[in-house]
C-alpha cells in the first residue's frame, strides 16, 4: 500500500466530518472518491494533504506515520494535489508554471544571479511535461488566457511536475464543458498511468469514474458507505438510493 | 532551446537601449549644467530605491508604505559615522555599512510584515517607519533631532575632496553610474532567476506556491531585505548628494513619494521605476521653483497620470511601440 488511512476521525465543533475512515491506495492504483456534498471527500483529502489535522487515526504514506506531518513535508515525501477550484500562477507563462515546481524540486528556487532559462536540464524537463499533457503549444501563453480545460490540465501538470508518488485530484473536471471532459481525463489519466503514479481522485461524474478508476471509495456523512469495483460499486443497492439517486 | 536562453537575459532585445543608456550617462556631465548634473544624481540614487521598492511591488506582490524607514537607516548610517567614528569616515566603508545597517533593519521589520499581506501589509510598514520617524526625531541628543545631520564630504581611498561641488560633479557621479549599473544588473538577474519566479508565484497564488514547495513567509523576507538593501544604498548615495539629512526622509510622506515616483515610471515594467525617479526628481524641483504650490502640480500629475496613463510613463513607451510595431505590420500587408 503507498497510502494507507485508519480509523480517521475529523470533528469541526459538534459535527462529525471524517468518522472513522478507514481504507488503501496500491502502487499504480487510481481510486476515484464519491460522495454527496458535504459527505466529507475534500475534507479527506485537506487530511491526507496535511492542509487539516486529525482528531484520531492514523495516515501512512509509503509506511511512514505522516499523520501530523506539515503539508511542505507530505510535499517532500511525495504527495501532490490540485485544487476544485484551479490554482495557477496565472500572469506567468504555461511554461513557467511548470518550472517553478522543478525549481523547487531540483533545490534550484533559491538560486538568485542565473537566469532561469540557463536551467536547459530543467526547461527540458518541463517541456517534456507540457508535451505529455498537450500544452506544449500553449507554452509561451500567460497561463490566465487558457481555456478552463486546459487550466484543469495545467493545475495537475503542476503537481505531476513534483514527481508524486501519489496525487490527490479534487474535481479535475469541474467546471470543464460536458464535451471536454473525456479529453480533459484522457489526458490527465494517460500521464499519470504512463508515470505509474497512484490517484485518488474525487469525482462527481459517473461515467468517468467508471471510465478511468480501478476502485472505488463512496463516503458518506463521514463514513465509508462502500469500496470496490466501479461496476460492483454501482451495484450496490445503498450507493444507488443514496448517491446516485436510482432506485 | 537557444531561444529560450535568450528570453528575459540581459542580453536580450533590449540590451543595446541599456548600453545606449550608460553610453548617455558617461557623457552626460559634459552636456548637463552642475545644477541638472546633480539633480540626475539624486535621480539616480532614487532609481535604486525604485528597483528595490518594485521588487516588493511588482514582482512579490506587496505594497509597502514605509521605505522611507531604509531609506533612513542608509543616509543616517552615513551621517552617525560621520559625526561620531569619523575615523571611519571614507566612502568604502560606508557603503558596506549602509548594507549592513539597511540589512538589520529591513531583516527585523521585514520578519514582523511578511506575515500579512495587502493592506495589513502597508499599515505595517507605515507604522514601523513612523516608529524609525519618531526615533530619529525624539533622540534630538544623537540624531540632530528636525536638525537633522549634516553630511561630509567622504573620502575615497585616502583622496579627500575639499569642494562639494568638484565632488559631486567628478569622482562620485561616476561612482553613483557603477553602483546603480551593479545595481541594475543584479535586480535584472534577480527577476529572471528561479528566484524571481518564486517571488512572481508567491504573488500570482500564494497556496499554489507554498504547495509546489516554496515557503513563502521566507521567501518573503529574502525579497524584502533585498528591497530593504537596495533603499538603505540609496539612502546613502542621496545623502552625499544632498549633503544634509533629516527625520522627514522617514516620515510617511516621504515613503508616499516613493510609492508615487514608482507609478509614474510604471510599477509593470522593469524599467519603469528608474525613469519614474528621474522625471520624479527634475518635476518635483522644477514644480518646486515655479510655484510654493508645487504639491498641487504634482497631485495634477497623479490624477492625469491615473486617468491616462495608468500603466506609468514606461508602459506608455511600450505601448507605443507596440502600436508602431503594428502600424507598420499592416501597412506591410
Amino acid at each position: 500500500m503507498i497510502l494507507s488511512v485508519e480509523k480517521l476521525e475529523k470533528q469541526f465543533g459538534s459535527l462529525k466530518a471524517i468518522d472513522g475512515v478507514s481504507f488503501g491506495i496500491r502502487e499504480r492504483e487510481i481510486v476515484s472518491l464519491i460522495g454527496s456534498n458535504g459527505a466529507g471527500k475534500t475534507t479527506l483529502v485537506n487530511l491526507i494533504s496535511g492542509y487539516l489535522k486529525p482528531t484520531a487515526g492514523r495516515i501512512f504514506f509509503g509506511g511512514k506515520d505522516i499523520t501530523y506531518a506539515s503539508p511542505f513535508k507530505r510535499i517532500k515525501l511525495g504527495i501532490g494535489r490540485s485544487f476544485q477550484i484551479v490554482h495557477l500562477f496565472e500572469e506567468a507563462t504555461v511554461l513557467d508554471n511548470v518550472r517553478t515546481p522543478l525549481f523547487a524540486r531540483y533545490g534550484r528556487i533559491k538560486s538568485i544571479l542565473w537566469s532561469a532559462d540557463s536551467y536547459v536540464d530543467i526547461t527540458r524537463e518541463a517541456i517534456g511535461i507540457l508535451k505529455l499533457f498537450n500544452l506544449y503549444d500553449k507554452k509561451d501563453s500567460p497561463a490566465k488566457e487558457l481555456s478552463e480545460g486546459e487550466k484543469k490540465i495545467l493545475d495537475v501538470a503542476m503537481a505531476f511536475a513534483l514527481k508524486p508518488k501519489l496525487l490527490l485530484l479534487d474535481e479535475p473536471t469541474s467546471g470543464v464543458a460536458t464535451h471536454d471532459k473525456f479529453s480533459v481525463m484522457n489526458t490527465i489519466v494517460s500521464a499519470i498511468r504512463k508515470e505509474g503514479i497512484s490517484a485518488l481522485i474525487i469525482e462527481h461524474d459517473m461515467d468517468i469514474v467508471s471510465n478511468y478508476s480501478d476502485n472505488v471509495l463512496v463516503i458518506h456523512e463521514g463514513r465509508i458507505m462502500a469500496e470496490g469495483k466501479p461496476e460492483d460499486v454501482m451495484q450496490n443497492k445503498e450507493v444507488r438510493e443514496t448517491i446516485l439517486g436510482i432506485q | 532551446m537557444g531561444q529560450l536562453r535568450w528570453r528575459g537575459s540581459i542580453l536580450g532585445p533590449r540590451f543595446f537601449v541599456y548600453l545606449s543608456t550608460l553610453v548617455l550617462l558617461l557623457i552626460l556631465p559634459l552636456l548637463l549644467s552642475p545644477f541638472n548634473l546633480i539633480l540626475l544624481e539624486y535621480g539616480l540614487a532614487l532609481a535604486l530605491v525604485g528597483l528595490g521598492f518594485n521588487l516588493l511591488l511588482r514582482y512579490t506582490g506587496l505594497l509597502s508604505f514605509g521605505h522611507g524607514a531604509y531609506f533612513a537607516t542608509g543616509a543616517y548610517t552615513v551621517a552617525m559615522v560621520g559625526r561620531y567614528i569619523p575615523e571611519l569616515y571614507s566612502l568604502e566603508m560606508l557603503l558596506p555599512l549602509s548594507v549592513l545597517f539597511s540589512f538589520i533593519v529591513s531583516f527585523v521589520f521585514g520578519f514582523i510584515c511578511v506575515r500579512h499581506t495587502r493592506i495589513f501589509f502597508a499599515i505595517l510598514t507605515l507604522s514601523l517607519s513612523m516608529l524609525v520617524f519618531a526615533l530619529l526625531f525624539k533622540l534630538y541628543h544623537i540624531t540632530g533631532g528636525s536638525d537633522g545631520l549634516y553630511i561630509p564630504i567622504p573620502s575615497v581611498f585616502g583622496m579627500v575632496f575639499n569642494r562639494r561641488p568638484d565632488f559631486l560633479s567628478g569622482f562620485f557621479y561616476y561612482f553613483l553610474v557603477f553602483v546603480f549599473v551593479v545595481g541594475f544588473l543584479f535586480m535584472k538577474a534577480v527577476v529572471n532567476s528561479p528566484f524571481g519566479k518564486a517571488l512572481q508565484a508567491i504573488r500570482d497564488n500564494e497556496i499554489r506556491a507554498e504547495l509546489v514547495g516554496i515557503r513563502v513567509k521566507r521567501y518573503r523576507l529574502y525579497a524584502f531585505v533585498i528591497s530593504g538593501i537596495f533603499t538603505g544604498v540609496g539612502g546613502a548615495l542621496w545623502s552625499f548628494v544632498n549633503g544634509h539629512v533629516t527625520p522627514e526622509v522617514a516620515h510617511w510622506f516621504f515613503s508616499g513619494e516613493i510609492v508615487y515616483m514608482v507609478l509614474l515610471g510604471g510599477f509593470a515594467n522593469f524599467e519603469g521605476p528608474i525613469i519614474g525617479a528621474i522625471v520624479f526628481t527634475f518635476l518635483k524641483l522644477y514644480a518646486m521653483s515655479f510655484t510654493e504650490y508645487w504639491m498641487f502640480i504634482i497631485g495634477i500629475t497623479l490624477i492625469i497620470l491615473v486617468l491616462l496613463l495608468p500603466t506609468g510613463i514606461a508602459g506608455g513607451i511600450y505601448r507605443l511601440i507596440t502600436e508602431i510595431r503594428k502600424g507598420k505590420t499592416l501597412s506591410g500587408i
